[in-house]
């Protein structure tokens, strides 16, 4: 029996640990290499930091390199980044020289052989230009649906030398002459960010946060960004308090060095004006914990997001056993069913009248949440994407 | 007391990968376009896997068209119209492909206007790849049948149940029929044979299994 894979016997489907056995059968010995550009920080990073480990102890030669930048790399990757999901950043011909020159200086010092190797993100994807073996596939965590044309010009030369891709959601993929997989990204349940907690626990976390215990509290926890709409959100909350005595809990990061966000959280004080029921709250980054207990404590859990990447704080909500009030946004509508773990919205009217339907009917609330946490374990596990990249192993064979 | 099979059974789980295909619908007759020129495997991905990426979810639409027409469009006659087709009332895929277009084509016929999408997304087609897992579990009485059915993986069920049908080209799934070839308890065998996997979901489909072997069982040791 093995230990890294053992501890998800209880939070999993049944038969889903003894199957990832039998699956991981069909592959041991086989090497499987990860890169990307961070070690720490963002979701990508947290699941590779798990899931790595459970294919080491299920006999794939798993690895995962990270590349080595310099400061000027970093802005040229965010300015890529942006411009990519669509942003008006332009890149300079220096700027893609300094991005391929980091490449080729990271290819002579990293170990690049293995029978599958996934490039995760734009970062390391022209490493591409430098494979010897195996099967090349670039994961892409991004929304490409309307990306910058020179940006993705530039990336998408790289991207034809994979043998194939894989997107989160067909949507967020761009037209490509090879195959294109589609993969849902996934929440680790034991992580801290979602670990079951003790009452005593969750009530510490939330009284230090100021926030009342009492009164039903709806949720949107996402960066300060306006894409995110947390203004929507109040107007959502303003439209139910007329007939609810409820609480709007507004959790987000991102604010630190950033004027975008800074701009936003001075928006929302002002929109929140004296209202004592309205909690801004700024987290720091990673603040696992704090999101775990305010996730638990909701009533009701909201994502108004205008533009989205999957958006697993969905799953996260849903894993916690609420249902979510979402906007069709990025990945949101492909992680609630609709009136069945929650609900599919359109406009601020749509989050206010489902909030309302749902703090009038708790029974339907406890339902939808048992159904919600149901429809993340049997999708949006880690344990799912585990045996993803395992079936990748096995089915795709090296070009 | 029930005998040991003739053979035992082998139980296999599956995983599947799904792939996009570079078609997309934005309206009622792109997507009966699109349904008529796509490969059969993206046609049994949107009529059979709704199934393994739903093990439990309930009364949602049972194929990909239907959920489609009414999430995305708004259209909930089409979306009934194509709810109640049954996969295992026609042959093969095409013949399944045939009828699909067919209601989409008539439903067209009687509307002023083409149903598409405003606020919605688009259909994406996909198509998928299975790979079999044998799961290193083998039943050699209905006892020990009906004991790894209780704890086996959704997907071995779908894998039994649903891939069986197409696999096979025949009515029988690979569980009635090694009940009746293997252990000849013909009266199971059908019963088992006339469970529709289109109605529920596959943990629904695991109980009524289960039960299944329960009342067969009880029956026999009352006879005994």
């Amino acid at each position: 029996m093995n230990s890294a894979l053992d501890e998800y016997r209880e939070v999993s489907p049944k038969g889903t640990v003894d199957f990832l056995y039998r699956l991981s059968d069909l592959v041991k010995g086989k090497s499987f290499l990860h890169l990307n550009a961070v070690r720490y920080g963002g979701g990508m990073s947290e699941v590779l930091r798990r899931l790595v480990p459970m294919m080491v102890s299920l006999g794939v030669q798993a690895r995962w390199e990270v590349l080595a930048g310099t400061q000027e790399y970093f802005v040229v990757v965010n300015r890529m980044l942006n411009a990519l999901q669509g942003r008006d950043d332009r890149l300079t011909d220096e700027m893609y020289h300094t991005y391929s020159s980091i490449i080729e200086r990271n290819a002579k010092a990293l170990k690049l052989e293995a029978d599958m190797v996934m490039v995760h993100d734009h970062q390391p994807a022209g490493l591409v230009d430098y494979r010897t073996n195996g099967c090349w596939l670039w994961r892409c965590h991004l929304d490409l649906a309307q990306p910058q044309r020179p940006a993705w010009t530039f990336l998408r030369r790289y991207v034809l030398k994979y043998d194939a891709a894989i997107f989160s959601l067909s949507g967020f993929a761009q037209r490509l002459p090879i195959p294109k997989f589609l993969i849902y990204p996934s929440i680790d349940p034991l992580s801290p960010k979602n670990r079951d907690m003790s009452r005593s626990e969750m009530t510490q976390v939330i009284d230090r946060l100021g926030i009342h215990r009492v009164k039903p509290m709806l949720l949107q926890v996402a960066r300060f960004d306006r894409f995110k709409d947390p203004l929507g959100a109040i107007r959502a909350y303003r439209l139910v308090k007329k007939h609810h005595d409820c609480q709007l809990v507004l959790a987000g990061s991102g604010v630190m060095h950033d004027p975008e966000g800074e701009a936003v959280l001075a928006e929302l004080r002002e929109a929140a004006g004296r209202d004592p029921d309205i909690h801004v709250i700024q987290l720091p980054p990673e603040a696992d914990l704090e999101i775990n207990a305010l996730q638990r404590s909701a009533t009701v859990v909201l994502q108004k997001s205008i533009k989205e990447g999957f958006g697993l704080t969905v799953s996260e909500a849903m894993w916690k056993g609420k249902p979510v009030v979402g906007s069709t946004a990025g990945g949101i509508a492909a992680q609630i069913v609709d009136g069945v773990t929650g609900y599919v919205i359109h406009t601020v009217e749509g989050a206010a009248f489902r909030i309302r339907h749902l703090l009038n009917n708790p029974g339907l609330m406890n339902r939808m949440g048992a159904m919600a946490r149901e429809h993340v374990r049997r999708n949006f596990l880690i344990t799912r994407q585990l045996s993803d990249y395992l079936t990748l192993l096995k089915l795709l064979p090296a070009s | 007391m029930t005998l040991p099979a003739v053979a035992p059974f082998a139980f296999i789980g599956c995983s599947e990968l799904q792939e996009s295909i570079a078609h997309q619908a934005d309206d009622e007759k792109e997507l009966a376009e699109l349904i008529e020129e796509v490969p059969l495997d993206s046609i049994h991905f949107h009529t059979h896997s709704y199934f393994l990426r739903h093990g439990l979810i309930e009364g949602t639409y049972p194929n990909d068209f239907a959920q489609w027409v009414v999430v995305q469009i708004g259209d909930h006659v089409l979306g009934e119209r194509l709810a109640v087709i049954d996969p295992f009332d026609y042959p093969d895929l095409e013949n399944l492909r045939e009828e699909i277009i067919s209601i989409i084509d008539d439903h067209l016929s009687r509307t002023p206007i083409i149903p598409r999408v405003v606020f919605g997304q688009p259909f994406h087609f996909k198509r998928s790849r299975i790979l079999e897992v044998p799961i290193g579990l083998e039943a050699r009485t209905l006892q020990e049948f009906r004991d790894m059915v209780t704890d086996i993986d959704v997907s071995t069920i779908y894998y039994h149940m649903f891939e069986a049908h197409f696999r096979l080209r025949r009515e029988e799934n690979d569980f009635s029929a090694w009940i009746r070839s293997s252990l000849g308890m013909l009266k199971l065998a059908d019963r088992i044979r006339s469970i529709n996997p289109y109605q529920g979901s596959l943990e629904r489909l695991r109980s009524k299994l289960i039960t299944a072997c329960d009342e067969f069982l009880t029956g026999e040791s009352a006879r005994v």
